[in-house]
């Protein structure tokens, strides 16, 4: 049946299943072009910022420019070893999961860059509040593999007690905030705490983390309201992988100039960088970091990047995407990248990248064996039964001691 | 001792928290500067500084989220949302994140903020300013419910509140903030000035959440009722001359369940209220509970006096409030039965 002309504006992507992959239109302002301004500078001021790409790794993989954050080697192999961690991880948590080992699973394939310099960039005490695809973060902040893998099978040592589901890790130790099922609502909370911080009179910041898809939700203008008017120190990322789910980028107004330049709005310093490149998300971070830790206020920092693989385990992109998208994306793997880079440096080599590889992956694997001593979803043991009746107030009322005999437990 | 009307009683609640905890602070929409459009923070922000009671943009997901984040880092916030018909924007917030933060992070963050509220009808307020929404908090495991019904009650409940390790919603019957009310619309105000419970200790003192109180002894019936209708339905027991035995609930989730039964068991009849559409509401809960607990006690087939099931409206105000008339016919119906 023939279709009338669409009514109203229905954006669609430049590629769908069948076409060739497109990303003809996206402009990559060249690494080291960006200028990098006192972090004191004026919200408005960033407006070239906002509206550009903030890059460190050119195309010869040198770290080029103002934003260059000098990085020692130390540090650069450091991230290098936590984002192939965390790719090593979400590969075998995949399989995993296929293997019916446990209910549900969300890669980083990637936006490692995003989560590890981000990380790394902050200060360990600063309190993150993620979205459900910063696993990085826990292994730049030394979470313990076996405990995090517990959490995701639900067993006996889950730290949650198997009440939600994998991925949604709560770290108080490590200062990494309580993932939610409700996309944005940590946004605002994030800025609420970091008003507590500074209530407090301490040097803590908060940052927070989500997808492109997400900053359509009200909570995403709650946050930058709550940011701009108490001038709150904290750093609000948005992860711009192009995707959520099924739905491109346009779908989040994302055709109006860019995600970053939403800050600008709200008076807010708004930064976009090359998602890919781990020297330019560590130099934003950190100058964002410096910015509320000095009292400046709040940072809007847009990571440009690509989700290179299903949206979860539950979701198929050959059904809205062409094939081969992640391998056209024009700013490459920040594995990649940051590898080259330091081979570059004489700092690194492929022996050395694939003895880590093997020991990362077998670092997982024995993880895995371990997490599993501690029981599975499916065979148990679990968190006791009467446990689902803990925590959910201070002490047990008589509604829930009833119910919990009712149960038999 | 000093004699407060409500307004004045959960005034004193926030400045003798504030003043002995510097974590406690309070903040919401028009609440900072002018003290709020009821008056209940009222000097607050002379007296503690811009940053303990300060105004919050037009928000309610946003207010709540910022209490969100800023009991997690240890602090106490209390906000206010203006009224209880506007804290649906924030029911997400509620919903999904304060409710739970501390089941889903099995105790690893807690976050006990206080939502204060004002509720309630009975003041030609139309859709949106008479709404009584506790059934959908109380809906909602890991809050508790609280509304007080008078201001000795509101001073110390919302002190329990502040000090309660659990989120608190607390909800303030704003027709009471002035005066006590009976449900005659035609009859003059009344002052909190010459009633006992308009007796207020000016220092700290706190009730304890979860606990009923019986304010009105009888033998015939017991009627349940919170908020405003503890009012109403003691002056229509008194009007009718029925021994009637009223509960005062205060606290509706965790509720108590065995001051009521007691009652219950010793009168066999039971009447049940709030002002909310009937369907669904929290007068529900009270008649499913009750039935299972005193079933072999109960004589008579339980009542509910409620608002009616269609949204709140303007000019026929007082066919839908639940006034004196409606709570005897329905003691009297159990009466009979
Ligand atoms: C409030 C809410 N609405 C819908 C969903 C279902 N959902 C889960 S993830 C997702 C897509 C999010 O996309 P984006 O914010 O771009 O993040 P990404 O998954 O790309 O990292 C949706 C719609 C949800 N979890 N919460």
């Amino acid at each position: 049946m023939a279709q009338d002309a669409p009514r109203f504006h229905v954006p669609a992507p430049h590629a769908r299943p069948g076409d060739t992959p497109d990303f003809s239109h996206i402009e990559v302002q060249p690494a080291g072009e960006a200028k990098r301004p006192d972090v004191a500078v004026p919200g408005m001021e960033t407006r070239d910022l906002a509206l550009g790409l903030i890059g460190v790794l050119d195309h010869n993989h040198q770290a080029v420019g103002e934003w260059d954050p000098k990085l020692d080697a130390d540090v650069l192999r450091e991230g290098l070893k936590h984002m192939m961690l965390t790719r090593a991880y979400d590969d075998r948590m995949l399989k995993l999961q296929r293997q019916g080992k446990m209910s549900f699973y969300m890669k980083s394939t990637g936006e490692e860059a995003i989560a590890v310099a981000g990380a790394m960039a902050l200060d360990k005490g600063d309190m993150v509040f993620p979205s459900y695809r910063q696993q990085g973060m826990l292994f730049a902040r030394g979470r313990d593999i076996v405990e995090m893998m517990c959490h995701c099978i639900s067993n006996s040592r889950d730290n949650l007690k198997g009440r939600q589901l994998p991925v949604h890790y709560t770290w108080a130790e490590g200062n990494f905030f309580s993932i939610s099922g409700n996309l944005a609502t940590q946004f605002p909370q994030a800025v609420g705490y970091a008003m507590a911080c500074r209530y407090k009179g301490e040097s803590q910041i908060a940052a927070s983390w989500i997808g492109e898809g997400s900053t359509a939700e009200g909570d995403f203008h709650g946050a930058l309201v709550l940011a701009s008017t108490y001038k709150a120190p904290v750093v609000l990322n948005v992860v711009n992988n192009q995707w959520a789910i099924s739905t491109f980028q346009g779908i989040a107004a994302g055709d109006a100039p860019t995600f970053a330049a939403k800050g600008l709005g709200y008076g807010l310093a708004s930064l976009r960088v090359d998602g890919n490149d781990f020297l330019a998300v560590y130099a934003a971070t950190q100058w964002a970091a410096e910015r509320a830790r000095k009292g400046h206020g709040a940072t809007v920092i847009e990571s440009f990047t690509y989700r290179a693989d299903a949206h979860s385990t539950s979701d198929d992109p050959s059904g809205y995407r062409p094939k081969g998208e992640g391998e056209a994306w024009p700013l490459g793997d920040p594995i990649a990248r940051l590898k080259n880079h330091l081979i570059g440096l004489g700092e690194w080599d492929e022996e050395r990248h694939v003895a880590l590889e093997k020991e990362l992956n077998e670092l997982v694997i024995a993880s895995y064996k371990e997490a599993e001593s501690y029981g599975t979803l499916h065979d148990g043991p679990l968190s006791p039964v009467e446990s689902i009746f803990e925590d959910v107030y201070a002490e047990q009322d008589w509604r829930l001691r009833r119910q919990r005999q009712d149960l038999g437990v | 001792m000093a004699k407060m009307n409500m307004i004045q009683a959960l005034n004193s609640a926030l400045d003798v928290m504030m003043e002995r905890d510097p974590d406690v602070i309070s903040f919401g929409e028009d609440a900072g500067y002018f003290g709020g459009v009821f008056r209940v923070t009222a000097n607050l922000q002379k007296k503690y500084g811009l940053d303990r009671s300060f105004d919050a943009p037009i928000n309610e997901a946003a207010i709540v989220a910022m209490a969100i984040g800023m009991a997690a880092k240890g602090l106490k916030p209390v906000a206010e949302i203006q009224f209880a018909d506007y804290i649906f924007p924030g029911l997400d917030q509620i919903v999904s994140e304060l409710s739970r933060i501390r089941y889903r992070t099995a105790g690893q963050f807690t976050v006990p903020a206080v939502i204060r509220t004002p509720c309630g009808g009975g003041i030609r307020g139309g859709q949106t300013h008479s709404m009584s929404p506790e059934a959908f908090f109380t809906h909602i495991p890991g809050v508790q419910v609280v509304m007080p019904s008078n201001p000795y009650d509101a001073k110390g409940l919302l002190i329990a509140a502040i000090e309660s390790p659990d989120p608190v919603i607390f909800f303030e019957p704003k027709r009471l903030y002035n005066g006590p009310f009976e449900g005659h619309s035609g009859g003059a105000l009344a002052s909190w000035g010459n009633h006992p419970k308009g007796e207020v200790p000016e220092g700290h003192y706190s009730l304890p959440i979860g606990k009923a109180e019986v304010v009105r002894e009888g033998k015939d019936v017991t009627v349940v009722a919170y908020g405003t209708l503890v009012l109403v339905a003691q002056a229509a027991a008194e009007r009718a001359g029925i021994d009637a035995e009223v509960i005062d609930l205060k606290t509706l989730a965790p509720y108590d369940i065995e001051t009521i039964a007691r009652s219950v068991k010793k009168t066999g009849r039971c009447v049940v209220s709030q002002e909310a559409p009937r369907t669904s509401g929290f007068a529900a809960e009270l008649a499913a509970q009750i039935q299972e607990e005193c079933f072999y006690a109960l004589e008579a087939p339980i009542q509910r006096v409620t608002g009616w099931d269609t949204p709140y409206p303007h000019a026929h105000e007082w066919s839908y409030f639940p006034g004196p008339d409606r709570f005897i016919n329905a003691m009297n119906a159990v009466l009979e039965a």
